[in-house]
């Protein structure tokens, strides 16, 4: 089965297949309100990818990656409240928190965000280019393990302060309310199941570059510098670099589900963003498997299910279940349920080698 | 003719001379055991040249300083080294670490690109390491001394044309010895190939030159008959059991 994936005509298989479930199946099968958490669970599987690429395959542990769907989220949410104001006030309406909050004036960096193509260049650049300087001042000083783990979960709860105390920016209500995305009505089921198609693309395009980039060469060297990253060096390579590819690609990856979150959800803020969302997407992909492909995908699914689904009955034992779930997967199945398969091959036929050897 | 040259290399750990004033030359053609008690030096030296630790001197390749470069800057300038315990990456296959090994020098583009076919370099290179059947072996599940063929190998693919090998025989059976030294000679031909080693034996067999350090210095350089009739390298290496010594002088 997964040799077969692994050839030419299994990957299209596949990518049929879960193309098939996501536009096919699911909207037959789905009420409006279960697509739209089904939308928001695809954005937290858009970050999982990139996890499982900077983490399964290239050894960081970035326990930070709120931060970058933070910015994508934020990003996108400014230019709805400026889209939404000068619907209803015309060119340069001030935003209607920014009212409420006693700002007369569009801030002035905010004013570019009126546009929708500068908004996605934003989306695409910004968060990559932090990732960017940020990787080439953490890795080039050879900060790793734990010591990267800690910082980046730091930097996130720095973000989420940071954004609480700006009243530009909704502060510790976030930014919400939203009417319009690019000119759809919000409101209207035809373009929520919209919003969730574009979340199902984005997801299947994540996953197909994150499968080209683990079978390029380029995955290969992550591989070896995340299991031997001196031994890299010794062979003319900058070990660096190869890290911070890995690390911006993933922070791509989460601020374009930040920014397919916004208009699903209706409201960003800081207590989305900040360090126990951004442990839940490590909680997702550890669950799944970090160095399979489609690992973080199932984990982040299932976790974003079972919580929703455990909160619905127990509203005070998700905590817990989550907890032991954890524990389980780290001390039973440390390869997540993307190795369930191979674990259960090897006790099949460890009886039989036992009993050749008696 | 010289294509390493090393000249009075100090290496200095808080207080403790580790290297005190080391010259050293590698010609191509030649290999040329690095020898010594324990705690002499060897490998800090080598750490010295391919830049894992400070040190004050020179290091000259081709006629280019290398002091105070960085690691990857010396290993593409044409030094690769192996390490006691062999460095392999453990989780590719036999193939993806030669290819690794020789792709230094790859464009952003071919890296992000699927591999399509071994590139020749990687394809001879097993054959001379003897792993060509093993192309496809993840390295984790290759024998000792396959590991430590693979090292070799992948400072071959990678074009260096000065290889430091820090005890390339550890561990390794007489056959294997007798094929890794072989190894080391052919590969010398156009190349300089130093070896740190403990192996009496096999470096009497092997060595076209030996250089005997001592608590940081150099002791004795010359061909294996001159360094095993230097008198002193008899009392602080060589003499340590009185058989020895018979043996290196009978050698």
């Amino acid at each position: 089965m997964t040799r077969f994936l692994q050839t030419r005509t299994g990957t299209w298989t596949g990518f049929a297949a879960a193309a098939l479930v996501l536009f096919g199946l699911a909207p037959l099968v789905l009420s409006g309100f279960r697509l739209g958490l089904l939308a928001q669970f695809l954005c937290y599987a858009i970050v999982a990818v990139g996890i499982g690429l900077a983490w399964g395959r290239g050894g960081m542990l970035t326990l930070g990656q709120g931060v970058f769907f933070g910015m994508g989220a934020y990003l996108m949410a400014m230019h709805l409240k400026m889209a939404d104001a000068a619907f209803e006030g015309g060119p340069g309406a001030v935003p209607d928190f920014m009212m409420l909050a006693g700002i007369r004036e569009v801030p002035a960096y905010w004013a570019p965000f009126a546009s929708p193509a500068f908004t996605i260049a934003a989306i695409l650049v910004l968060p990559t280019a932090f990732a960017v300087l940020l990787g080439f001042a953490v890795f080039k000083r050879r900060v790793k393990g734990a010591y990267f783990a800690i910082l980046s979960q730091a930097l996130a709860g720095a973000f989420a302060i940071l954004l609480i105390g700006q009243q530009s920016l909704g502060g510790f209500n976030g930014l919400s309310r939203f009417r319009y995305f690019f000119g759809f009505t919000l409101a209207d089921p035809v373009n929520q199941q919209m919003l969730y198609f574009i979340a199902a693309a984005v997801l299947l395009a994540v996953v197909a570059i994150a499968l080209q980039l683990r079978r390029s060469r380029y995955g290969e060297l992550l591989v070896a510098v995340r299991d031997a990253e001196e031994r890299v060096r010794f062979l003319g390579y900058d070990a660096a670099n190869v890290k911070v590819v890995a690390y911006a690609v993933a922070a791509l990856f989460a601020s374009v589900a930040g920014a397919v979150f916004v208009p699903i959800v209706g409201i960003i803020s800081p207590a989305s963003i900040g360090i126990v969302p951004s442990i839940m997407f490590i909680l997702g992909v550890a669950i799944g498997g970090r160095a399979s492909l489609i690992g973080p995908v199932v984990g982040a699914l299932a976790v974003a299910w079972a919580q929703t689904a455990l909160s619905e009955q127990f509203p005070s034992a998700w905590t817990y279940a989550q907890g032991l779930l954890f524990i389980v997967v780290i001390a039973l199945l440390p390869g997540g349920i993307a190795s369930i398969a191979a674990v259960a091959k090897r006790s099949r036929t460890q009886p039989v080698t036992v009993e050749a050897a008696a | 003719m010289s294509v390493l040259t090393c000249k009075q290399i100090e290496v200095d750990f808080d207080g403790f001379r580790a290297v005190a004033g080391v010259d050293l030359s590698l010609a191509l053609g030649e290999v040329h055991f690095l020898i010594g008690p324990n705690g002499a030096g060897k490998t800090t030296l080598v750490d010295a040249i391919t830049g894992l630790v400070k040190y004050s001197g020179s290091v000259v390749k081709d006629g280019v300083e290398l002091r105070g470069r960085k690691v990857h800057h010396i290993a593409r300038a044409g030094i690769g080294r192996t390490f006691q315990t062999a460095a392999v990456f453990e989780n590719l296959t036999v193939a993806q670490n030669l290819d690794i090994a020789a792709g230094a020098g790859r464009s952003a583009w071919s890296l992000l690109r699927r591999r399509r076919h071994l590139p020749e370099g990687v394809v001879d290179t097993m054959d001379r390491i003897g792993l060509a059947a093993h192309a496809d072996t993840p390295a984790g599940i290759l024998a000792h001394g396959q590991k430590q063929w693979l090292e070799i190998g992948m400072l071959l693919v990678g074009d260096a044309d000065v290889l430091l090998l820090d005890e390339p025989i550890a561990g390794m059976g007489p056959d294997e010895r007798e094929t890794t030294g072989r190894l080391l000679h052919d590969i010398a031909a156009d190349r300089a190939v130093a070896v740190v080693e403990h192996d009496m034996d096999f470096m009497r067999a092997f060595a076209s030159r030996v250089t005997v350090l001592h608590a940081g210095a150099v002791l004795a350089s010359g061909s294996v008959e001159q360094v095993a009739g230097d008198a002193r390298v008899q009392e602080v290496y060589l003499g340590t059991t009185e058989k020895e010594t018979a043996d290196a002088a009978t050698a």
